[in-house]
């Protein structure tokens, strides 16, 4: 339960990556953020805001996951950032429940 | 480099190190010199903010000028109220007895990053001096109330700028010993210590912790953001451009509002240390109190906007609002019951901390209850924006975090410095307190209900009764605050020596010596059981000795390694 | 602070009592992420202000966006992608105890962060020479919409790109730890940490982008 384990090298660096694997990753957002820009330039009213902002989060998600280790990482660092987006997320919803009401 | 030996037999107050004199406390990265750091600047800010709010009572001892004129006051104010929420409220509990008492609860030797500890509390200082200096420049100090609303914080002639530049450092030292303790607390507990044999302070301030890293940030755009419309005209908030005052109001209570239990779970975390110790009982409902500093945590994040019901919000997020702020009555609830629980059958030991315990649940119950009248939108209308809140707030941050600062002091004060205060007089001056504050404060629920309105200069001749009898009430609890912290500060110059544990407490601060060595303890002790049992040890402080002589018992062992 | 007496090997077996000057890499990460956090909710603040004024004013937005150049808006989102992917394979350099090629790969990320702010000297430049900037001339004749967009377009886009100066300086520092045989194979937390940041700063002009740049 105390996560006490001083293990500096081994644990958390056991899981190395390889570049292939980076570059995988990066080609991906590459293609991704071709994608977006097609799509804005077709003309699809609001959907275009929805669609980008899929798209960014899927990047956000490739980003945090594999550059940023996260698949890789003890489940603390994955509850941390679930609380985090949480929180933020409430701001937006409660925001919105006055702007959206006016 | 000073050898080993020093390091574990001198008392930190007299370890020389590195650097000698000043520079050995300036310097410092031990937890427990960077908390009397933060307990000497933050003693400074208070009595300065402390003052502002007696000569803004006497200015209101009768309507039109009194003492000073209209410009002044809004200033006053302001300031007493910038001091008060980010000099004192805000950083006091963490920042003095977090940083002491916290790590050598847990059985570590310090917090998880020593330096940037101290970089803490160089951020506090400069932000300290940002603010001092924004009183001497610029027009003076900002008149806006210290929620600078928009869009008069834009357009106000005074130093706003200055002003809100202090509260975005000061924010950063928040964030800086959020991110310090949380990391701490996951870190470095005592082998042993699951998370649910954790003492309840340290619950306290992991809630908080997680309130000041996520909560901070939106404060410090925001006020980043005034600043950028006061110098570049960027119109965010501008109406003149199109801004939308009502957004800055989300954007400051987004941060605001939260930081109000930043305030107070720390405080109740010590609420929960002192019970259990002046009971000589374990606390009722462990898991359920440790839970709901979580909970209350959570919930603070979702109540802003009871800050702007009479804002121009819709319908709509008022409504929504208001039945959240009923919410969170039930965690603080839940701790309340808990609390008077542990005393039912209790062997109670009356002395000051407890006392200033019993003072603190029933002040803050009142202060509590007034929220909810706040909280009803019916009602709110009514007392929104007059005395009624003023006191509200000062019953919960005032009557809530104060006196527990009070009682901390206390209660903390003979492992801190290894001497004993004046019993006698400790109780006297909280009664002093306990009066003087309800005499300052309780009219002024009166007063709101009457129609005074807040940070009013003026006001009609039929409530001058009341603002007096206020009055008189803010001499008496200064009288009674200064006459204890004077017994305090005669206890630290002359007061006897205090034994290791003199109240019988069971946690591990009260195992080491009073005052604690350099490096809290000989050897990280080990934990056997929970922080509040008072028949048996649930600590092995000297693991190396005491289990080594346990012939082989291999269970023994393997019990501690997880 | 004091390293630790032979007392205290003694209670190895019982281990966790890492002496007080221990290393604790997971516990720095930790840190680290949760700074992130607090960078995250400063910027989440200015978006959630973005998202109520576009809610606002969609109109003025959409005549506003038009005027950003989506090509140079694109070559920067590549070229902090470029600087991600540099930063990514730099730590997996390191683990392999290739040195060198740890410290080409960050003198890469470092130019791809200076080429990004050139083409924000550009953009900004072109901007402010038509006058449209806080209290510009060009703002007169504009509606609020307008306004607001390209003040937060400033406050955005100048905020985030303190933020890329910030973390090649980070970097910077992590080079000369690596030169210096400060961060090695089996010691890169520091160099873990900084890549974080930067895969931060990558993370928030992944948003910023479509939002200025794609608004038609």
């Amino acid at each position: 339960m105390s996560e006490q384990t001083h293990e500096h090298t081994a644990e958390n660096h056991s899981h190395t990556v390889g570049y292939g694997t980076y570059v995988m990753v990066w080609l991906g957002l590459v293609a991704l953020t071709a994608i977006t820009v097609t799509v804005a330039g077709m003309h699809l009213g609001s959907l275009t805001l929805i669609a980008a902002l899929m798209i960014a989060c899927i990047k956000t998600t490739l980003v945090a996951y594999y550059f940023m280790h996260v698949k890789f990482d003890n489940m603390v660092i994955k509850v941390f950032i679930m609380v985090c987006l949480l929180i933020f997320l409430t701001f937006w919803i409660l925001t919105f429940s006055d702007l959206s009401f006016r | 480099m000073a050898d080993t030996i020093a390091a574990h037999e001198v008392s930190y107050l007299e370890y020389e190190g590195k650097h000698k004199g000043i520079l050995g406390w300036v310097l410092s990265t031990d937890h427990k010199r960077i908390g009397l750091l933060y307990l000497s600047a933050i003693m400074v800010f208070f009595f300065v903010a402390m003052t502002l709010g007696i000569l803004m009572r006497l200015e209101m001892l009768t309507p039109g000028e009194t003492i000073m004129k209209p410009q002044t006051y809004n200033s006053i104010f302001t300031l007493h109220g910038v001091i008060m929420v980010f000099l004192f409220i805000i950083p006091a509990i963490p920042a003095v007895f977090g940083n002491f008492i916290m790590p050598i609860q847990i059985g570590a030797k310090d917090v998880a990053f020593p330096r940037l500890n101290l970089f803490s509390w160089y951020l506090y200082m400069t932000g300290a001096t940002l603010a001092i200096i924004s009183l001497f420049t610029g027009g003076g100090a900002a008149d806006t109330g210290w929620t600078f609303y928009v869009p008069y914080s834009v357009r106000s002639a005074q130093n706003v700028s200055f002003t809100t530049l202090a509260a975005f450092v000061l924010g950063f030292s928040t964030i800086v010993t959020g991110l310090n303790f949380i990391v701490t607390i996951h870190r470095l507990r005592a082998p042993g210590m699951t998370w649910f044999r954790m003492p309840l302070f340290a619950w306290g301030l992991y809630a908080t912790s997680w309130i000041q890293v996520l909560a901070t940030p939106v404060i410090g755009i925001t006020l980043f953001l005034i600043i950028l419309e006061r110098l570049l005209g960027v119109g965010v908030f501008d109406p003149a451009l199109g801004g939308d005052p009502i957004l800055y109001q989300h954007m400051f209570w987004i941060y605001s509002h939260p930081a109000v239990y930043i305030m107070i779970l720390p405080a109740m975390g010590v609420v929960s240390e002192i019970l259990p110790t002046f009971a000589r009982k374990d606390i009722f409902g462990y898991k359920q109190i440790a839970i709901s500093s979580l909970g209350i945590a959570l919930i603070g994040y979702l109540v802003w906007g009871h800050h702007m019901f009479v804002s121009g919000m819709s319908d709509t997020a008022r409504i929504v609002f208001s039945l959240l702020t009923f919410l969170v009555a039930i965690p603080t609830g839940v701790k309340i019951f808990n609390w008077v629980a542990t005393l039912y059958k209790g062997s109670i030991k009356f002395s000051a901390p407890f006392y200033y315990v019993l003072a603190f649940i029933f002040i803050f119950s009142i202060g509590g209850l007034t929220g909810l009248v706040l909280g009803a939108l019916a009602t709110d209308i009514h007392v929104t924006d007059t005395y009624f809140v003023v006191a509200h707030f000062h019953y919960v941050m005032f009557g809530g975090m104060g006196i527990m600062f009070f009682a901390t002091m206390h209660f903390w004060f003979p492992k801190m410095f290894g001497k004993m205060y004046n019993e006698k007089i400790a109780v006297i001056a909280c009664t002093i307190i306990i009066v003087g504050f309800n005499v300052l404060y309780f009219p002024m629920f009166i007063m709101g209900y009457m129609g005074m309105p807040r940070r009013y200069y003026d006001y009609l001749p039929h409530l001058q009764g009341w603002h007096i009898l206020s009055t008189v009430g803010s001499w008496i609890l200064v009288g009674g605050i200064v006459f204890m912290f004077g017994n305090l500060l005669y206890a630290l110059l002359k007061g006897p020596k205090a034994a290791q544990n003199p109240w019988g407490g069971t946690t591990l601060e009260w195992r080491v010596s009073s005052p604690p060595t350099v490096e809290n303890f000989d050897e990280i002790p080990v934990v056997t059981g929970g922080p509040y049992v008072h028949d048996k040890p649930t600590y092995i402080m000297h693991p190396s000795k005491e289990l080594v002589h346990q012939d082989g018992d291999k269970s023994k062992k393997e019990k501690v390694t997880h | 602070m004091i390293e630790h007496s032979e007392a205290l090997e003694h209670t190895a077996a019982l281990e966790h009592t890492a002496p007080h000057v221990h290393r604790d890499d997971e516990g720095s990460k930790m840190g680290m992420w949760l700074f992130l956090f607090t960078e995250l909710l400063l910027f989440g603040g200015m978006f959630l202000l973005y998202g109520a004024y576009r809610f606002e004013y969609a109109e003025g937005f959409k005549v506003a966006a038009a005027d950003m150049n989506t090509f140079i808006g694109a070559i920067n989102t590549i070229l902090l992608l470029t600087s991600s992917l540099s930063v990514a394979l730099s730590i997996a350099a390191i683990q392999q105890n290739q040195k060198k090629l740890c410290l080409s790969l960050l003198w890469f990320t470092l130019l791809c962060g200076l080429a990004f702010l050139v083409n924000k000297y550009f953009e900004w430049s072109h901007e402010i020479h038509n006058g449209i900037y806080p209290g510009g001339p060009a703002l007169e004749n504009m509606s609020n919409g307008e306004i607001l967009y390209f003040g937060l377009y400033y406050v955005m886009t100048g905020l985030h790109g303190l933020h890329v100066v910030v973390g090649m300086i980070f970097i910077g520092f992590v080079m000369v730890f690596i030169s210096r045989d400060k961060i090695t194979s089996t010691n890169f937390q520091k160099l873990e940490n900084a890549g974080l940041y930067w895969h931060l700063v990558d993370v928030i002009w992944i948003f910023l982008f479509p939002l200025f740049y794609l608004l038609h």
